[in-house]
This record gives structure tokens, C-alpha cells and sequence, in this order.
């Protein structure tokens, strides 16, 4: 009998075979960065919000500490969304008149709550707490971006569990000096490392990673 | 490693067991025959085959689902992006309110009778659990579980909703124009034909605002229909002192407690202060200086308190008056002689409880319960005064009710007057007098007569049977939704606040009476400080002195004072002796969940084990061993699919119902027991048919048992959802689960619940943990602990876990993490009781850790044993390995994430709400340890000691439960696992649990135990 394969279709299985592997591997790879992408995260898009407010205007611009709206950051689990009327103590003195704010007069207004579309969204399993965080030295921008830069906020980082726990394993690596916690811009200095892990120590930042630590 | 080596047969079998002989301690009638029956709740977690595929197609086609899914998941975890959610400030925020931080009022809550302080926690305006008010005497910071319940019972999405006139959606405004007319009317008759008809009243502004309108209608009555009110107790003080005194206990001061079927620690709106003071004298860890108490019981019934009594006598009704007039001419009362119970047993128990009596005559405290009749009631009191300990162990104060039932007030002299017409408007604020009045009553029957009462109107939670036979009904707010104020069961008095403005626009007893008086828009705020105005001196500032009762929850020194009064000999004491009529009786008892069926619709409370029986979802006969076999009712049937019984036809004063029997060891012989509130025909989705309801059986003069019944098998199956073999740890008498000794045995040898020989400690192939910081633990008093289940109810609450319903139930799936396990010993027809707390036991050498193939379950640097949701699988390899059997699977998705109801406000926002397939178990309430951690570390300090307390042991009325660091060595939790009496559970199989136990001591009279003072040599003191 005749052979049915000519000699080279060695070669051409031998290719698919390769080919086929580089092809899942390439499924493979993409699923693995898609899960990792803003696409699935949701970093890096801004939201179209009911006032297209500004960090960057009212924290590098003003320069507003961000405890003047975010008031219960350095005590409770919420960094707390301010309430209309916050907006309003300076807004009913100046752009009285702006039809950009006029949701916000109406709010005001009518008692109605202004709606925001959350921007840095946990899994409900999760639970984060900002004043445990901010109290040992981890800043705004750590995990929010450079905040005073955004003209509207998007997600800056993935919030997955494993940009977590980079930081709870090294955390000097993040860590600033309490008084720079508020920055609204920051960045690290050279020599982080050394001031991070002198941080760590003054501040006793020996974050767990037990899994009750945030799942419970 | 250490290096100690014992063989398996020396460390599991550390007593005396020979295989075939009774177990000392058993749980179910089963096990005790020895049946195979058991096997299948004991050999497996989950005995439903839920997982197995023991068929090839099946397994087939389970691994190909299984390969599509595992390719899905990987795409699935890559596609799935977080669904948008908006954040809603509020426009002007209330002050003090910080997003996250749960804030905590004051206020009070009348479950029982009379007020417990509770304190709320509110997140966000939406109160979401309820703990006791430490201040508050009826209280003491705990609560029991009716309390606990109740914030379930608020966010119940049957409540009625609308003020209806017969089933047409109406308006308040509308209901106060229609009223206005009949009220004019009534006006010119002096309100001869007005009627109130309400439950237990207790508060001072209702009772005002009641007098006002009898002095604006004069001819008009209150009368008041409760079956928790206690108008036995009430009668027997008229008997015994001329009028009505209720007796408020010193269990400090009693060294002897006799009840004669007083379910004190059960029932009654004073259990938790009750509980607290009988318990610190029946747990110490060195002979104190004061005496254990000594607690004999005379039930004609099964209760909680019998079940922890060192002497029990279950006697029919009639003896239990027989016993008391044996105490009463051994004290020298000129009574006759009545009925006494036959056993020989029993004969002894009542001779040395006399002499025990009349040894400490001061210091002994007879009590007799709401079943019993007036008379016993009143022979209590004569009998307590003559002892000498009137004054100081039973104290007499006026009623908290600010209505004391009598027969004047009573529904039937109500149906009396309606029958005979001369009721022209009928308003019932509160309750649901026409499920539970006796039918006997006529109530039920002067309802229906639509020609007799011309405006019938129902103030109520829930559109339920009596607001069906009412014109109006208007919905009631609930009291975490209203102003009001009431007392506690000594007296003292505090404003009940509001959490939540009312959901559906409910109406308060207040608002009510007030639109009666003409004035139909003052809300209950000002109803009730308006009456407050006086309450306050004149020459305080009011707001200020209102602000600081409504804070404290209370207002101090506020008890009644203890009245005087002498027993009036007279011709009470001539009564002739009950005796023994027929050969059955029937005991009605209220149900010790849902009581009289007020609790029918709250899912927590149907499917609550019931403290003895087990059961849940269900009323049944309760009947003794030995009556079973009289009626030839068959045991039940165990199986994976629930316990299968027979149903009986119970017959009594021509009157019958079809029930399940359920035997239970420890019964009254001749007595069956059936539970109220069971067949309810309109109480919601939850509570609808479930259970039967018994009130036709019932009598109006004697409406807690009835004589001469009669049983017969009806030939018919029915499945109960029982859980008193679920989650089953084998041989539990020589293992050494359960350990428990005399109080002669424990003055003897205070460590009579070492095992000796038992090694302390056993290597393991895993290193050790190091614990720098914290290392939480917890301890278990059995002593202490009494059975309440209140624990349960707390747990759920806290934890968010699910109701799964009866059929789930039956198949041993039920989800409460902490379960009690109830042991009986001895024989079983007068088996003692014992209650066993089982939480998750948070192990070092975890079974459950080291066969999770996801890392689901690990172990914290503070030494939990974390359960992490979204990471688990479901594989349930971690509860087929764990020796406790704690964890619990959700099988189905229990828990409701679709609908759109008012029970999702309930949920605590700290902690996760399960989805289907998950593990799940006690945390150690996790997220309360997270909050104590997070707030010491930004205050800048350690963690300290009380700090953190568990929700079981915030609820614990006794106190049994106590949680704390185990670095630290002065703490409560250090110092009771120091205790001669501690010991945990398994401790040969080298888990090492963090939750251990302290061994149970009992008070038996060392005269009717000879042996007992002396503890066998060598093995086991225990067993």
C-alpha cells in the first residue's frame, strides 16, 4: 500500500502540533490579561456623574483638604460621600448661578439626594476600611491615583485581591509620613524603601493577611 | 513532636463502656434502644445523598457539566465586571450619623409580658439588631429570644400595610370621620356600650389616656385578653391578701426553690433577670461561700426550668395542688390533704423537700406557676409567709399591669356583654384575641354575630384572624417604630423609643385612645411627652431630664417598693382538694417560640429547635414513654428525610384535632401536652398552617389543662422536622462530651471532670502557630447555661443566616451555626437534662483547614478558623472532616437576593450574605473582633479585655458564654479555662479546640443520692 502521507507531513504535524499549543497558549494568555485589563477591572474609565466635579479644581486648584467632605475617613470604614449641603456652604457664595450646579441647588432644594455612580467599587465580600488605612500611613493616593489631577475620577488601580496583598505584605513600600497622608498629588520619594520601613516601624503598619482580615 | 504514646483504644474509650449497654447520656429515645435508625445522622454530615453518584450515567454526566464549567469559569472570571452601583449622600445630614458606624438607642421592648431595655443598633437609620440594656433590670444587657426576634417580626414583609374598612384599602382620616358619629352616640349613653378590649398593659401614658376616656364615657370598660397575662397569680394574691400583689423573686437570697409548674427561667416577662440571679448561684469554680441552690420542680408539663432542676417531679395537675398542700400542713396551714402522685419516687422527693424547706425555712422560695389555679397561687404565698421567707425571698409589689386581669375584665364577661347586645363599639388595640381566646369564651362566636356589635375596630401588626371579623383594622406600628413607654417586671419604668419611622404608616395604642378622645393628630412623640410632663419635677429642666431617661433607657430607682401585706386566713383555704379526674389530662401550654401564636410568622422563631422536644415547625401531643404505650403511639421513625410519626386523634370534652405524637422522655404519665398557637388560618406566608391549632379543646375556667382525654392512632404518617439527632457526635457518654457531676462530688474533687490519663498534650505533623498578638477563645458554662436558646436566635440575627423551612429541615439541613444539644440521663421516664451550647469550636489542629482543596477555610493569625465565601467551592470536604459537625452548607440559595423585600433592611451590613454552595459556620462574630482591632489601633492601644463580645454571649441571660484573648492571662476567658471544671470536647483526637466547656454541677439532695458524695475510684467521675 502506498503511503498515504508524504515525508514533509512530518514536519507540518509537527508544526500544527506547535501551532495548536501556541494557540491555547495565546487563549490562555489572553483570558489571563483580559481578567487583569480596565476592560474587567474597570481601572482608567471616568463615569459620566450628575455634576462633572473636579478633584483636580477643588484639591490642587482650591486646595481643600479632603476631610472637608470626606469627613469620617479617619474614623469609620467609609470615607462618607458629603451631603449636598457640604457642597452648598460654598456654593449658595459663589457660581451661585451656574447651570452646571444646578442639580445640585435642586438637591438642595428638594431634599432629593444627588446621585453618584460609584467609581472605586469593592465586591460586597470585601470589606475595606478607610480609617484603619489612612491612620498608619497609607495616603489618598495610594489607591485613589493622583486624585488632584483628575478632572473626573476613575478607578486608578485593578482592586483585585493580589494588589491587596502586595501591599499588605510590603507595605513599606507605600507608606508616607502621616502628614502627607491627605496629599492630594504625591509621589514616593527616592529613598522609599528606607523612609517605608522606618514608617512601618514608628507606625507599628503590620497589616495581616489572615482572610478574615477583609472576608468575613 | 511530643513523644507520648497511647493507644487509640486507652484515649477514646476513657471509660467504662461495654458496647451493648445503655449510654448514660443519649439524645433521642433511638438512641437510647440502641436503633440503627440513628446511624444516618450519625456516620454522615449531610445524610441527604446530595453529592453521591452512585449511578455511571450519573457520574458521567456530572464530569461533562462539570468540564463545560470548569472552561466557563475561567472565561466567567475574565468577563464578569462589577454591575454599577450608585452612592446616595444625603442632601442635609442628620447630625451625628457617620457612614459605617452603627449608633445604639435605648429604648424598650414589652415581648413577654413586661419590659426588657434593649439597645439598638441602627446603621444608617435602619436598626438591624437588638442587644440588652445593661442598666435595665429586666434586662442586664441580655435578652431572651422572643426580644431578639422581634426585629424580624418589624421588617416582616406581611404586615398589613393600609387601613382597611372590611377589605377596602382606607385612609386614617376616613376611619376617624366613621368613628366620630358611633362615638357621639356612645357620648349620650355615658359609653355604655363602648369596649376596649387590649393585651398586657403596662404603660403608665396608655393607662392615662384610658382613665381620661372612662371619665369622658363612664359607662364604658377596658377589659384585657392576654395569654401571657398571669390572671392565676393575679386571683391567688386577691385570695391570699385581698387584692392583687405580683411576687417579684431574690433567687440571692433562696437556697431552696420549689416550683410548683412555675417555668420561671422559660416564660414571663421577668426570665432574664430570673435567669441571671438563679444561675450566679449554681456556677463557681471554688466552693463558694454561699451554698448552691437547690431547685426542685413539681411540673405537670415539660419546661425549661424543669430542665434544670435537680429534682424533678412530673405529676399530673391536680398533684402538683396535692404537693403544694403537703407542703402547706407541713408548714402548719390548716389545708386538707389532696392528690398525691403514686411513685414511690416521687413520695421521697416530696419528703425531702420538706425537710429541706423547713432546715433553711427563711431561705426557701416557693413559687407556683401561671397553670396552676388561683388557689395554689394563694397557698404559694401562705406557705412562703409562714416559712418566714416572705420579705426575703419572694417579694410582694403592686401589679406592673396597669389593668390586673380578673374576671371582671376578662374576654368572657366581654362576650358575655356582646352576646347580649350591649356592646355598640368594640375596639382592640393590639393582639389577636380571636385565634387566641378560648372558643368556650364566645368571643369567637359574638365576632361572627354580624348583628351585635355595630363598629368593631383592630389596632394590629399583621392582618390576622380578628382584624377579618372587624370593621376597621388599622395597621400598627411596631415598637421600634413608636413612642410609648412601659415597665419592667419590678416596676421600674422607661420611654420606649423609636429607630425607624413607621414603615406602613402604623398606628400606636396612643395615637388610637387619642383619636377616641377627639384628637386624631397628635402623634404618640407628643401623646407620650405630654403625660411625661408631670413625670419629671417641676423644678427640673424637662428637657433635660427627658433627654436622660430616653438615653439611659430608664428612669432610676423607679422598682415599685415591696408591699406589706399578711395572707388574710378565710375561707380559700377551705377549698376542696383537687383530684385526679379521668385518666388522661390534656395540658395546654403556651408555645416556647411562637407563644400563643403571636411569633407564627417570624421564621427564626418556627424554626428555633424547641428547648426540649427539638422540634421545629410544628405542634405535636407531647406524651410520656409510658403513655405512649398505653395509646400504642409507635416511636418515630428516623430517617434521612425526617422523623416519622403516627398522628393521633386527641379527644377531650367532645372536642377532638388531628396531631402528630411526638414521645418525650421525662413527660408526665397520664398527661399529654399540646402548645398553642399552631395552626394559625391568616398570619402570613411563614406562619400559615403551620402546626395545629388546639383552642377548641380548651375551657374558659380552666384553660391551661383539662381532664379526661382520650388518644387514638388515626392510622395516618406524618414527617417531623426534629433536630434532636442532627449533627450527632457519636457515644457521647464515653467520650466525654458532656461531663457532670454533683455539687457533693465537686466540693470533694473540684476536678471531677478530668479525664485521668487523658494526655493534655499530643504533637502534630503541623508547626505550631505563633499567636504574638491576640488569641481568642471562649468557654462554656454548663452549669450556667439553662437552655433559653436565646443564643440561637441572637446568632441568627447578628450573622445574617438563613431560614431554610420545615422539608430542608427534615433533611438535616438547617443553618443556625450554634446549635444546643440536648442530652438526656437516665432512664427514660424520669430522664435528667442536660443542655450543651455547640458552636463552631475554632480548632488548632483544624480538620477542616488541611482538606480544603481551594484554601477556602484557614487559619487566622489570631487563631480562627476563617471561612472565606467567595473562595469556597462547595466540595464539603472541611464538614465531612469536622469532628463537631459545625459547619453548615448552603444547599440551595437560602438566603433571598432577588426580591426586592423589607427583610434585606434586617441584614447586618458586616457581614457577607451567602450564596448557594457555600460552607459557612461561627466566626466568632469575626467582624465584631474587626471592629474592636481597627478602633484600638487607631486610638493607638491594645485591644481590652470585654471589649469584644460574641453575639451568644452579649444575649447569654446567664452569663454561660464568655470570649476573650487567651494571651491574655487575666482575662475572664483565661480564667475560666484555669477552672477544675473545664474541658473540651474530643480532646483525644488532638484538634486542640479553642471553645471549651466547663462541666456541669448539679445539687441533688445528697439524702435521696446516698452514693453520690463519694465518687467511684479509677474510672471516670463522670460517667
Amino acid at each position: 500500500m502506498a503511503q498515504l502521507f508524504p515525508k514533509q507531513a512530518n514536519g507540518l504535524s509537527q508544526a500544527s502540533i506547535a501551532a495548536g499549543a501556541a494557540v491555547g497558549a495565546s487563549v490562555l494568555l489572553t483570558l489571563f490579561l483580559l481578567a487583569r485589563s480596565g476592560y474587567a477591572t474597570g481601572a482608567g474609565t471616568p463615569y459620566d456623574q450628575p455634576v462633572p466635579f473636579s478633584h483636580n479644581h477643588h484639591t490642587t486648584g482650591v486646595g481643600i483638604d479632603c476631610r472637608y467632605c470626606h469627613t469620617s475617613v479617619e474614623t469609620s470604614a467609609s470615607a462618607s460621600i458629603p451631603p449636598t449641603q457640604t457642597c452648598m456652604n460654598c456654593h449658595s457664595q459663589i457660581w451661585t448661578f451656574a447651570p452646571l450646579l444646578e442639580p445640585v441647588r435642586q438637591s438642595y432644594r428638594t431634599g432629593e439626594s444627588l446621585e453618584w455612580r460609584k467609581v472605586n467599587d469593592l465586591p460586597d465580600f470585601a470589606y475595606f476600611n478607610h480609617s484603619a488605612h489612612v491612620n498608619k500611613g497609607v495616603g489618598c493616593t495610594t489607591c485613589h491615583g493622583q486624585i488632584g489631577e483628575m478632572p473626573l475620577v476613575f478607578q486608578a488601580q485593578s482592586l483585585q485581591m493580589q494588589w491587596c496583598l502586595a501591599c499588605h505584605r510590603n507595605p513599606e513600600q507605600f507608606l508616607r509620613p502621616k502628614n502627607e497622608v491627605m496629599a492630594p498629588v504625591w509621589n514616593p520619594p527616592a529613598n522609599q524603601l528606607e523612609v517605608g520601613m522606618k514608617l512601618k516601624a514608628e507606625y507599628q503598619a503590620n497589616p495581616r493577611l489572615s482572610c478574615s482580615t477583609c472576608h468575613r | 513532636m511530643s513523644d507520648v504514646h497511647i493507644p487509640i483504644s486507652q484515649v477514646t474509650r476513657v471509660s467504662k463502656g461495654a458496647s451493648g449497654a445503655k449510654p448514660r447520656f443519649w439524645r433521642s429515645l433511638d438512641e437510647l434502644a440502641g436503633s440503627e435508625d440513628i446511624k444516618v445522622w450519625l456516620h454522615r454530615e449531610f445524610p441527604e445523598k446530595a453529592s453521591e453518584f452512585t449511578d455511571p450515567e450519573g457520574r458521567r454526566q456530572f464530569l461533562q457539566l462539570m468540564g463545560a464549567s470548569v472552561a466557563l469559569a475561567g472565561l466567567s472570571s475574565a468577563c464578569t465586571r462589577q454591575p454599577a452601583e450608585a452612592i446616595v449622600p444625603y442632601a442635609k445630614a442628620p447630625e451625628q450619623f457617620i457612614p459605617g458606624k452603627p449608633v445604639y438607642f435605648a429604648t424598650v421592648l414589652s415581648t413577654d409580658g413586661a419590659a426588657q431595655g434593649v439597645l439598638v443598633e441602627s446603621h444608617m437609620g435602619r436598626p438591624t439588631k437588638i442587644e440588652g440594656n445593661p442598666d435595665h433590670p429586666g434586662s442586664l444587657g441580655s435578652t431572651d429570644h422572643f426580644a431578639q426576634a422581634e426585629i424580624l417580626n418589624l421588617y416582616d414583609p406581611d404586615r398589613s400595610k393600609s387601613v382597611t374598612y372590611r377589605t377596602e384599602t382606607q385612609t386614617w382620616a376616613a376611619f376617624v370621620a366613621a368613628i366620630r358619629p358611633v362615638l357621639d352616640a356612645q357620648k349620650a349613653l355615658k359609653g355604655e356600650g363602648l369596649r376596649l378590649l387590649t393585651p398586657t398593659v403596662t404603660s403608665p401614658t396608655l393607662a392615662g389616656q384610658i382613665a381620661e376616656l372612662l371619665k369622658q364615657y363612664p359607662l364604658a370598660k377596658w377589659h384585657v385578653h392576654d395569654p401571657i397575662a398571669r390572671r392565676n397569680a393575679m386571683d391567688g394574691a386577691r385570695l391570699a391578701f385581698g387584692r392583687a400583689l405580683q411576687p417579684v423573686y431574690e433567687f440571692s437570697e433562696a437556697d431552696v426553690i420549689i416550683s410548683l409548674d412555675a417555668d420561671f427561667l422559660g416564660l414571663g416577662g421577668d426570665k432574664v433577670a430570673n435567669a441571671r440571679a438563679f444561675s450566679a448561684r449554681r456556677s463557681f469554680d471554688t466552693v463558694a461561700d454561699r451554698e448552691m441552690n437547690r431547685l426542685y420542680m413539681v411540673e405537670s408539663s415539660i419546661s425549661v426550668t424543669g430542665s434544670n432542676a435537680d429534682h424533678r417531679m412530673a405529676v399530673r395537675a391536680a398533684e402538683v395542688e396535692g404537693i403544694a398542700r403537703e407542703l402547706a400542713s407541713a408548714v402548719g396551714l390548716p389545708v386538707e390533704k389532696g392528690a398525691l402522685p403514686a411513685s414511690a419516687m416521687a413520695k421521697s422527693i416530696v419528703e425531702a423537700m420538706i425537710k429541706d424547706a423547713k432546715v433553711r425555712p427563711t431561705r426557701t422560695l416557693v413559687m407556683v406557676g401561671e397553670t396552676q389555679p388561683a388557689f395554689v397561687h394563694a397557698l404559694g404565698f401562705a406557705i412562703n409567709e409562714k416559712l418566714g421567707s416572705l420579705g426575703t425571698t419572694l417579694i410582694l409589689t403592686e401589679p406592673v399591669e396597669a389593668n390586673p386581669p380578673s374576671a371582671e375584665n376578662s374576654i368572657e364577661a366581654l362576650s358575655t356583654d356582646m352576646a347580649a347586645g350591649k356592646v355598640g363599639a368594640l375596639f382592640i388595640l393590639g393582639g389577636n384575641p380571636v385565634a387566641t381566646a378560648v372558643p368556650e369564651s364566645g368571643f369567637v362566636s359574638a365576632m361572627k354575630d354580624q348583628t351585635k356589635v355595630a363598629l368593631r375596630v383592630h389596632l394590629g401588626l399583621f392582618d390576622d384572624e380578628t382584624s377579618e371579623l372587624c370593621h376597621w383594622h388599622i395597621p400598627e406600628a411596631h415598637a421600634l417604630e413608636t413612642w410609648g413607654d412601659a415597665r419592667a417586671f419590678d416596676g421600674t419604668l422607661s420611654v420606649q423609643q423609636p429607630l425607624i419611622a413607621p414603615l406602613y404608616d402604623g398606628k400606636s395604642s396612643h395615637e388610637l385612645v387619642q383619636s377616641l378622645l377627639g384628637d386624631s393628630t397628635s402623634t404618640s412623640y407628643q401623646i407620650v411627652q405630654a403625660a411625661w410632663k408631670s413625670r419629671i419635677p417641676a423644678a427640673a429642666n424637662f428637657d433635660k431630664g427627658w433627654r436622660r431617661i430616653i438615653h439611659d433607657g430608664l428612669v432610676p430607682a423607679s422598682a415599685f417598693p415591696a408591699a406589706v401585706a399578711k395572707t388574710t386566713p378565710g375561707a380559700w383555704m377551705q377549698a376542696e382538694p383537687a383530684s385526679n379526674q379521668g385518666d388522661l389530662d390534656v395540658a395546654f401550654r403556651l408555645d416556647p417560640n411562637i407563644l400563643d401564636g403571636r411569633y407564627a410568622n417570624n421564621g427564626w422563631m418556627q424554626e428555633l429547635p424547641k428547648p426540649l422536644t427539638k422540634l421545629t415547625w410544628d405542634n405535636a401531643v407531647l406524651v410520656s414513654p409510658k403513655t405512649a404505650k398505653r395509646f400504642s403511639i409507635p416511636e418515630p421513625e428516623g430517617s434521612a428525610r425526617g422523623s416519622f410519626v403516627d398522628r393521633v386523634r386527641l379527644e377531650v370534652g367532645g372536642q377532638s384535632v388531628s396531631m402528630p405524637a411526638w414521645i418525650v422522655p421525662g413527660h408526665p404519665d397520664d398527661v399529654v401536652t399540646v402548645h398553642l398557637g399552631g395552626g394559625r388560618k391568616r398570619s402570613g406566608k411563614v406562619g400559615q398552617g403551620v402546626g395545629v391549632d388546639v383552642q377548641s379543646l380548651r375551657t374558659a375556667g380552666s384553660p391551661w389543662v383539662r381532664s379526661g382525654g382520650q388518644v387514638t392512632r388515626d392510622g395516618t404518617r406524618y414527617g417531623m422536622g426534629c433536630t434532636q439527632d442532627h449533627w450527632k457526635m457519636e457515644d457521647a457518654s464515653e467520650r466525654g462530651l458532656l461531663r457532670t457531676g454533683s455539687y457533693e462530688e465537686f466540693k470533694a474533687n473540684p476536678g471531677f471532670a478530668q479525664h485521668p490519663g487523658q494526655p493534655t498534650e499530643m504533637g502534630s505533623l503541623y508547626p505550631a502557630h505563633p499567636y504574638n498578638g491576640n488569641k481568642w477563645g471562649m468557654s462554656i458554662d454548663l452549669s450556667a447555661c439553662i437552655g433559653c436558646n436565646a443564643c440561637i436566635t441572637a446568632c441568627q440575627s447578628e450573622n445574617n443566616i438563613a431560614v431554610v423551612g420545615k422539608e430542608q429541615i427534615m433533611m438535616g439541613r438547617e443553618m443556625q451555626w450554634l446549635r444546643i444539644d440536648r442530652y438526656y440521663e437516665g432512664d427514660s421516664e424520669s430522664p435528667a437534662v442536660h443542655h450543651q451550647p455547640v458552636p463552631c469550636m475554632q480548632c488548632e489542629n483544624a480538620s477542616c483547614e488541611v482538606v480544603c482543596p481551594v484554601a477556602a477555610t484557614t487559619h487566622s493569625d489570631e487563631g480562627l478558623n476563617d471561612m472565606v465565601y467567595n473562595r469556597c467551592v462547595g466540595t464539603r470536604y472541611c464538614s465531612n472532616n469536622c469532628a463537631y459537625k459545625v459547619r453548615r452548607f448552603n444547599f440551595f440559595l437560602y438566603s433571598d437576593w432577588d426580591t426586592n423585600s423589607s427583610l434585606t433592611l434586617q441584614k447586618n451590613p458586616d457581614v457577607t450574605v451567602r450564596s448557594r454552595g457555600v460552607m459557612e459556620k461561627c466566626t466568632y462574630c469575626v467582624q465584631r473582633v474587626n471592629e474592636a482591632r481597627i478602633n484600638s489601633k487607631n486610638e493607638g492601644r491594645e485591644i481590652r479585655e470585654g471589649e469584644i463580645k460574641t453575639a451568644c454571649q452579649q444575649v447569654c441571660p446567664t452569663q454561660a458564654i464568655v470570649f476573650g484573648d487567651l494571651n491574655n492571662a487575666e482575662s475572664a476567658v483565661s480564667k475560666k479555662k484555669a477552672s477544675p471544671r473545664n474541658y473540651v470536647l474530643l480532646q483525644e483526637i488532638n484538634t486542640k479546640p479553642r471553645t471549651s466547656y466547663l462541666a456541669s454541677v448539679r445539687n441533688p439532695n445528697p439524702e435521696l443520692h446516698p452514693g453520690a458524695s463519694e465518687p467511684t475510684e479509677g474510672e471516670a467521675h463522670h460517667g
